[in-house]
């Protein structure tokens, strides 16, 4: 059994096939790795994943049930999280609040629990609370609680969207270019932590320009072009793969050396 | 600097051909003062004089969250309560009844602002929850005999059911549908109001309608209206104040924030806008049944697209979700316009003034946050 599998998905915007007969098997604790030119459909793969677009065609299985244009709160409360490619934080709530608003889908309290705080509302806040300020501490943000999040730095909040997705309590892990935008060594930083996210247990696919993170860390990389699957496999063979050189490594090769 | 004479011109022909000479002046002298603000807003001093402001408003700010947990300890509580109980006793009928007057908007205000400050949904026919509860109420009162404590339960549950089924409707629409059908709304209830006279009374409206009991006694004088309103607003800020700091309370605000990022984090944004809609109506419902229950009488007039408006204003005026910036908004409102009654007439442009210098100078309302 595999935890997800993508069968034939497809993705029409009007006359444009963004995505265009995706199959795609991901297992517990791997890395796949999503790649491709701008506009090649990665973005609009992770949408039809986590039920922001209504694929067009196709089905999403997870855990093999067909999740296949569920609402998006009920496909992350399954297990499937993300980040955003342009960053979406809460920018009004410090960086604990962020982690918390998370934790939303696993707690219960109602109005009625809201208002009276009975005791076990109250060891819900508390344990929420403890929560977060741990997944703070496993990205490295554990002294940045109090801060508002829109007064991080950019790979700072980059890996605030990573600890609120962690939030949701993933069996599954999205990230949308994760490292745009971070420095040489932040970018080791990152690659070290999804590397630990993997370890405890979770699934990644990873949308990521930075060939050298992609080599480095993906256990399978798939590659995309103009919404159709030109080549999958092992790192080094996709490195090899003359219709990748063609469509995407040639073209890309100034930017990333 | 040519387009500050030219775009009041361009107004004031425009609209001669509709609105005769004086009309046209008027748009000509209202597009000039628009255009003079807009300059006063880019120049440098009354930049500085905002940051200075702001810089003030901040350091009050600070003082109060420094000051909020020995506000909060019980020995402030019993003074602050002792203040209210006693506070009537000092005052004549007319300012009690502004006080119950200003309480009755507290409770509208922070009710609205769970659906506009918390939920981030613009709501401009709040007023016809208001007159839900308050019909309600009259109508059961007088040919029930329905009694005000029930009542009171009755009519927010009356208007909270009318806001579940105009939310499953109306929240499936984007913001912008949503400010439009609930202003739609508000003045379809005035309407009916006014037309359904078997059941409303019309434009007469409803009058006798029964006064809260307690025991044998009945709840009629000003200080009997001003203690029970001092207990409502009271129930109310504790009520609205766990709700904000709770799981409901933080997943409106990342609503409101970003509704996208918020169902992507798991939150069901359909459900809990629902039950922003819901709480806040049902709370414009309970203070309707006291306005029917203290007036002993309900009429359309009541009931105004600009009540809605003034609701509002208290809202962002105070600053959006904060409770102590909502009471301010609320009392800058009720209570100031009441005591310089000379100025009642220039009310409305009071207002709007008001308005458009917090726009330039405090946007996010007297005590809201500042964005960083
Ligand atoms: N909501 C939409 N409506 C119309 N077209 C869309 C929409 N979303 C995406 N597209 C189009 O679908 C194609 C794929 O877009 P997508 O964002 O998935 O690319 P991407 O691979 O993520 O690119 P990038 O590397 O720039 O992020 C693009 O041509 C884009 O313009
Ligand atoms: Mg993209």
């Amino acid at each position: 059994m595999h935890l997800l599998e993508t069968k034939n998905l497809a993705k029409y915007f009007g006359g444009l096939k963004a995505l265009d007969g995706i199959d795609l098997l991901v297992d517990r604790e791997r890395i796949v790795s999503i790649i491709g030119p701008n506009g090649a459909g990665k973005t609009t793969f992770f949408n039809c994943l986590t039920g922001i677009y209504q694929p067009t065609a196709g089905t999403v299985l997870f855990h093999d049930h067909d999740i296949t244009g569920r609402q998006p709160h009920a496909i992350t409360a399954l297990g499937i999280a993300r980040t955003f490619q342009n960053i979406r934080l809460f920018n009004d709530m410090t960086c604990r609040e962020n982690v918390m608003v998370a934790g939303h889908c696993r707690t219960r309290a109602g109005v009625f629990g809201a208002i009276f705080r009975p005791e076990r509302v109250r060891k819900e806040e508390r344990d929420m609370v403890f929560r977060a300020m741990d997944i703070l501490k496993f990205v490295g943000l554990e002294a940045k609680g109090d801060d508002r999040a829109s007064n991080l730095s950019y790979g700072d909040q980059r890996r605030l969207e990573i600890a609120r997705a962690l939030g949701t309590e993933p069996h599954l892990l999205l990230l949308d270019e994760p490292a745009a935008g971070m420095n040489p060594q932040e970018t080791q930083e990152l690659m070290a932590l999804i590397r630990r996210i993997r370890d405890n247990g979770v699934a990644i696919i990873l949308i990521e320009h930075d060939m050298k993170v992609v080599m480095g860390i993906s256990d399978r990389v798939l590659v995309l072009d103009h919404g159709v699957k030109i080549a999958e496999g092992l790192p080094r063979d996709i490195q090899e793969d003359p219709a990748v050189i063609e469509a995407y490594l040639g073209k890309e090769e100034g930017r990333h050396d | 600097m040519r387009s500050s004479i030219l775009v009041p011109l361009a107004a004031g022909l425009l609209a001669f051909p509709f609105t005769g000479v004086r009309n046209a002046l008027s748009v000509f002298a209202v597009a000039c003062a628009a255009v003079f603000l807009l300059h006063v807003y880019r120049t440098a001093t009354v930049v500085a004089f905002r940051e200075s402001a702001d810089g003030s408003i901040d350091r009050l700010r600070g003082l109060l969250s420094t000051l909020a947990p020995y506000l909060r300890s019980s020995a402030a509580l019993s003074i602050i309560s002792i203040i209210f109980l006693i506070l009537p006793i000092l005052l004549n009928d007319y300012y009690r009844d502004i006080l119950t007057l200003t309480g009755m908007y507290i409770v509208l205000a922070l009710g609205l602002n769970i659906i506009v400050g918390q939920a981030g949904l613009l709501n401009l026919g709040y007023v016809a929850f208001y007159a839900v509860g308050a019909y309600t109420y009259a109508i059961l009162s007088t040919r029930f005999g329905l009694s005000f404590w029930p009542g009171l339960f009755v009519g927010a549950l009356t208007a909270g059911a009318a806001a579940t089924l105009l939310g499953f409707v109306t929240l499936r629409l984007r913001g912008d549908y949503f400010a439009i059908v609930t202003l739609g709304l508000g003045e379809i209830t005035r309407i009916v109001l006014n037309n359904w006279s078997s059941l409303t009374g019309g434009p007469n409206g409803i009058a006798r309608i029964g006064r809260p009991m307690i025991g044998g006694y009945v709840l009629s004088s000003t200080f009997d209206f001003y203690y029970l309103i001092v207990l409502i607003v009271a129930v109310t800020i504790y009520a609205v104040h766990r709700l904000m700091f709770s799981r409901i309370g933080r997943a409106w605000i990342a609503i409101r924030g970003d509704e996208v990022a918020a169902e992507a984090m798991g939150i069901n944004t359909f459900r809990l806008k629902l039950l922003a809609f819901v709480l806040g109506s049902a709370w414009a419902g309970l203070t309707g049944v006291f306005f029917a229950a203290k007036m002993a009488f309900v009429s359309p007039e009541s009931f105004t697209f600009f009540e809605s408006v003034m609701i509002l204003c208290m809202v962002v005026l105070g600053g959006m979700g904060s409770i102590p910036g909502i009471i301010l908004g609320a009392f800058l409102l009720i209570a100031l316009p009441e005591v310089f009654r000379d100025f009642q007439d220039y009310r409305m442009l009071a207002f709007g003034v008001a308005l458009v210098l917090m726009m330039i100078f405090r946007p996010q309302g007297l005590l809201g946050a500042v964005k960083k």
